[in-house]
């Protein structure tokens, strides 16, 4: 997809995000809409997915590991044709198939997610599978920055530094925010490329973690390093509406009638 | 008894795995650390592309057995059981809620784990793993039981906590036996009490109903290593046959198989019920044997305190 068209894509998927968590009066805009512009660039470039069959064997893995921040995903998924869009209004609703946090039931979804932490091991324990069986597709393990703070990422990091593990990407969305308040004021993640390097990962630092053509173009350099490639993006929770741009509240919070509006209009 | 056997039940878990990974190329075999103490050397040694160590991680480990079982893998996932425990949010979130095939091997369990103190004898773990929709859990009675249903979990799909132990214990079944998920099974008939006993406690309680016997108590003694899926029939129909039931297991009191099947009885059949497990206590070093005397979990023991009850 071109650049133009990829952008007018994010511009949509915010406005569904928007929707979706004021629709549920509940629900997770900051970290959704941080990550519009990584995942579309996955979704509709990078990766290879199948609306018309999720469970393709064929198909790069996308293990989102942030779950609370589905709307995004679900946003994205919903466009491609995985599942009827008019599931969006029953978000978070008793029956309806998107549930709080990311969920398996919901196609093209890979991993039930809630909890942080848990992705990285998963998606490793996916891309060893596909190793015992030599198949070439890509796995990647989508996290937050705030998730980094637990210890099982690290676990996970170690293991698949030490195993050289191949076709394994995870991207980092530096959104800057965790649930309570900033992440350096909270535990300080500094030096994070460091770190992923010092786990005998590749990096990739990505300045703007909004601009398309800096993601695509780390994408694309990821996919052909051999061995365990970590992309750390920098971005800004809540990026697309400014008064929920770098604002912890917005973490896990539905935008009021008024804010609501507001949003909309901004995301014409 | 058939035999004066011995031999530990995780020696099974390593002879189980070994004829589920020939039968299943699907199988794969992870541990973090504790290979050795949990017997998948021979699993290793005949399927190393097969076999993943991934280091002293246990949260790691719980969730790279999800994604593999997430691609069609049957994953068995080893340590001691008490680490087992670190990882269970993991194992909520990640194996049961998905419902993967990701069957859990716990090591060293109970007080029967001996020297190495309390730090490692989990008297817990079956209380918890049988609160988790979709888990199955299961307490070998004995080596030969221990490699029956490690296939039997290889089998059946869906998670599995499989709990083993570190020390011989009498082998109670010939080669002949089959394990059924779901299924008790009375190794010894009596009419005045029931005991019902998982893991090393099946054999002290068949040394205790001979005891008893002696006594003029005649004692009918169960095996209910099924702990979930529970044998709700066999526990009716014993309660209906015997006045007494009795539960046997090296395992706390609260929220294991006393409490499993004290929930079957309060509901389907109101019987007295008396819990020989540990009495909400964690344990100490020591050897097994003198555990089992000074926790009251050894066949004297057992059968002391029976004949206080039927008096």
């Amino acid at each position: 997809m071109e650049i133009d068209a990829l952008k007018e894509k994010a511009r949509q998927v915010r406005r569904d995000i928007v929707q979706m968590v004021y629709d549920a009066k509940c629900g997770h805009p900051g970290g959704s809409l941080s990550a519009v512009e990584l995942l579309c660039s996955l979704y509709y470039n990078a990766a290879k997915v199948n609306p018309k069959n999720p469970k393709d064997e064929s198909r790069d893995r996308i293990i989102y590991s942030k779950g609370h921040a589905c709307p995004a995903l679900y946003a994205i998924l919903g466009d491609l044709g995985f599942f009827p869009k008019s599931e969006f209004k029953k978000f978070r609703k008793l029956g309806g198939l998107l549930q709080g946090h990311s969920d398996i039931a919901v196609p093209g979804v890979e991993m039930s997610a809630g909890s942080l932490g848990m992705g990285l091991s998963f998606a490793h324990g996916m891309a060893l599978a596909r190793d015992i069986d030599r198949k070439n597709h890509y796995v990647y393990a989508f996290l937050g920055d705030g998730e980094c703070q637990e210890g099982q990422v690290w676990e996970a990091a170690m293991t698949a530094g030490s195993m050289k593990t191949r076709n394994f990407i995870a991207i980092i969305d530096r959104n800057q925010i965790q649930n309570d308040d900033f992440v350096k004021k909270t535990k300080d993640l500094s030096p994070l490329v460091e770190k992923w390097k010092a786990f005998n990962w590749h990096t990739i630092k990505v300045e703007n973690g909004h601009d398309f053509e800096e993601i695509l173009s780390a994408l694309e350099d990821a996919k052909k390093l051999d061995g365990p490639v970590a992309i750390i993006a920098n971005t800004r929770k809540g990026y697309g509406v400014s008064f929920m741009e770098l604002n912890p509240k917005f973490h896990g919070m539905a935008p009021s009638d008024e804010e609501f509006k507001k949003a909309m209009e901004e995301l014409k | 008894m058939s035999s004066e056997a011995f031999e530990a039940t995780r020696t099974g878990y390593g002879r189980g795995l070994l004829a589920a990974g020939k039968k299943n190329e699907n199988i794969v075999s992870l541990e973090a650390d504790l290979g050795a103490s949990c017997k998948t050397a021979e699993f290793k040694t005949e399927f190393p592309e097969r076999s993943f160590n991934l280091g002293i991680s246990e949260q790691d480990m719980i969730c790279t057995a999800a994604g593999m079982a997430a691609e069609g893998k049957i994953a068995f996932a080893a340590t001691f059981s008490i680490f087992t425990e670190r990882a269970f949010e993991q194992i909520r979130n990640s194996v049961a809620r998905q419902n993967l095939d990701v069957k859990i091997m716990g090591s060293h369990s109970g007080l029967h784990t001996g020297e190495d103190g309390s730090s490692a004898q989990t008297v817990e773990d079956i209380s918890i793993y049988r609160t988790l929709p979709n888990m199955n859990v299961v307490v070998p009675a004995d080596f030969v039981e221990g490699e029956a249903a490690t296939l039997a979990a290889a089998e059946t799909s869906g998670p599995f906590y499989l709990r083993f132990g570190r020390n011989k214990t009498p082998v109670i079944y010939d080669e002949n036996y089959k394990f059924e998920l779901g299924k008790g099974s009375i190794l010894k008939d009596g009419s005045d009490i029931t005991i019902i006993a998982c893991g090393v406690l099946v054999s002290e309680s068949l040394k205790a109903a001979e005891i008893l016997e002696k006594d003029g108590i005649s004692a009918r003694v169960v095996n209910m290593s099924s702990i979930k899926p529970i044998d709700s029939e066999l526990i009716e129909k014993c309660a209906n046959e015997t006045e007494l039931i009795v539960t046997a297991e090296d395992h706390s009191i609260i929220g294991g198989l006393g409490s499993a099947v004290a929930e079957v009885l309060s509901e389907r059949r109101p019987t007295r019920l008396v819990r020989i497990g540990v009495q909400d206590v964690f344990g100490e070093s020591g050897s097994p044997e003198e555990l089992y005397k000074k926790y009251g979990l050894d066949a004297e023991s057992i059968s002391e305190k029976l004949k206080e009850e039927v008096k």
